[in-house]
């Protein structure tokens, strides 16, 4: 029963994003690629019990390298898609 | 569930509403860096709730982890300049899908042989998939960032077997996915399909040009998103799962905006349809006008309407705070000036406004194709700097052409058009471009930086 929540899930948060996503506009894409770059980075999540758990060796060592990859993606999707965002500006009134 | 699983639970939801709310402000530049906190914030919630799992009993590992990680991370950022924005997303994309194929596997490695055979075969069904994608997505980045980057050979690399090398690869996953599934305790079957996900990956991109990387980027970035999203299936954590979709979806959205802009589909782009031999179109018939910078100067400073029509080629020349100067002075002269922008202009999409968006060119004066196309004759002038495909005429005019059908931004319909071009050659996708030899166009070679500020430096003289 268990499996078929997680393909609720899967088929709702997909139609989700396909709405929400479509409404983001073209000039703002490449931001919107940098930012899903930090978004994918949640493996993170998962990552942390690996790394953290009472585990063999090589499931420490795989769940370490996971975190440190993962974090990498956070930590630099969001500065640098803050970095471009900051660069968009509206035309100044004179 | 116990209270600390309870509580973990409900803060995923309120980190899955962060994350949506986040994106729904990146519908507009005004509220899009707001939306990219929030959604900052919801991982924050995510990762930090996460610690107090009662399955953590040591941080050690962890915290080495995330502070290499996050220190790399932060540098990546701070240091990369935008013209560079390809190769990083690139390079974040197979970084996304190693950490969930690393992820997916400690999945079978943290299990006892008890644990293995209680399991059901969803667990392993969806830790291959993670493998395979993940695998891919790793490779195919690498790549993707190597050729982004010049260190790799831009062209397509075709040799003789490689269709049937992509399709023996298919069949293989699906053997070696059938006896790891069926056999999940034998680390054989993990290693291999690791190994034909890590050179499918190889294969899939090394076969594809230059030209086409804003859609293989595109993909990617959906793939890495897939990938996180199987390897929360195979662990059972929802967040993943949600998050992992949303970013796939993104990058679906995105492939599918490239494949269309260029008229081509998907398909067409992965078995690398350019590489075909197109039989010759029509000849094209009219000669060349050159015209230098200083009489391009006598026209922009008695025009009323211009439309800038930018390229890769002009992040390449580093001309666009050049051309935001030159916007200036024309804006004081009473002129208006616009900027149109096709969705495969650059090397990623939305790169050209990023670019403009640096040297200060406000984002309401950027337009997409389709909002300039119908009041084109309104421009006295359009100025493309650095693009040519994206402006070619043959798109609508010659049948036998590669890039016939696909939209175009249809400068030859303004008055006068200005090529700002080093030589008068075909374009990346060496396509002849009729747009050169038409009556209203004027090319002004040379390099396009030291072109605009020789016009620049006229209006200073004026």
């Amino acid at each position: 029963m268990e499996t078929i929540y997680l393909l609720f899930i899967v088929l709702l948060a997909a139609m989700l994003g396909f709405e929400l996503i479509r409404k983001v506009p073209a000039t703002l894409h490449t931001p919107l690629m940098s930012g899903s770059n930090a978004i994918s980075g949640v493996t993170l999540v998962g990552a942390l019990v690996a790394s953290g758990s009472d585990n063999n060796l090589l499931t420490t060592i795989l769940g370490t390298a996971a975190v440190a990859l993962a974090s990498i993606n956070v930590v630099g999707g969001y500065l640098v898609t803050d970095r471009m965002l900051g660069m968009f500006k509206k035309k100044d009134k004179k | 569930m116990t209270n600390i699983a309870t509580t973990i639970n409900l803060a995923y939801v309120v980190a899955a509403a962060l994350f949506i709310l986040g994106l729904k402000l990146l519908s507009h530049p005004s509220t899009a860096r707001k939306g990219n906190m929030i959604s900052a914030l919801g991982m924050l919630v995510a990762v930090v709730v996460t610690l107090l799992d009662r399955d953590i009993i040591s941080y050690h590992y962890i915290v080495l982890g995330v502070v290499i990680g996050g220190a790399y991370g932060a540098w990546k950022a701070r240091s990369v300049q935008m013209t560079q924005m390809p190769e990083m997303v690139s390079l974040f994309n197979g970084f996304g899908g190693a950490a969930s194929l690393l992820l997916g596997w400690s999945t079978v490695s943290a299990m006892t042989p008890f644990a293995i055979n209680a399991s059901g075969n969803f667990v392993f069904i969806t830790v291959l998939f993670t493998l395979l994608v993940g695998g891919v997505t790793f490779s195919g980045s690498v790549i993707a960032w190597g050729k982004l980057s010049g260190k790799l050979s831009s062209k397509a690399v075709i040799f003789t077997g490689l269709r049937e090398l992509s399709i023996l690869h298919l069949v293989g996953m699906a053997v070696v996915g059938y006896l790891f599934v069926t056999d999940p305790a034998n680390p054989l079957w993990l290693y291999i399909a690791i190994a034909l996900g890590l050179s499918f990956g190889l294969w899939a991109t090394i076969s594809i040009g230059g030209a086409d990387m804003p859609v293989v980027i595109a993909l990617l970035n959906s793939y890495s998103g897939i990938a996180a999203s199987a390897a929360g299936l195979a662990v059972g954590n929802t967040i993943l799962i949600v998050t992992g979709l949303l970013v796939g979806a993104s990058g679906l959205i995105l492939t599918n905006i490239m494949c269309k802009a260029m008229n081509r589909s998907l398909m067409n782009v992965l078995l690398s349809g350019f590489s075909k031999p197109v039989e010759a179109g029509e000849a094209i018939t009219g000669e060349i006008k050159v015209l230098s910078a200083q009489d391009s100067f006598y026209v922009l400073e008695a025009a009323q309407a211009v439309l800038v029509v930018p390229g890769y080629g002009m992040a390449v020349a580093q001309a666009q705070h050049a051309v935001r100067e030159l916007q200036t002075l024309l804006e004081e002269n009473g002129c208006t000036v616009d900027y149109a922008i096709h969705p495969v202009a650059g090397r990623m999409p939305g790169h050209m406004n990023v670019l403009l968006a640096e040297a200060d060119v406000p984002y309401d004066q950027l337009h997409e194709m389709d909002d300039v196309n119908p009041r084109m004759e309104n421009y006295d002038v359009v100025i493309v700097i650095g693009a040519n495909d994206v402006v070619n005429p043959a798109a609508k005019e010659m049948k036998g052409s590669p890039i016939y059908g696909m939209p175009v931004i249809e400068a030859y319909r303004a008055k006068t058009v200005f090529v700002l071009k080093r030589s008068a050659n075909a374009g990346f996708a060496g396509v002849d471009n009729p747009l050169f030899f038409k009556d209203n166009t004027r090319m002004v070679l040379g390099d396009a930086k030291e072109t605009i500020n020789s016009i620049i430096r006229e209006f200073g003289d004026d």
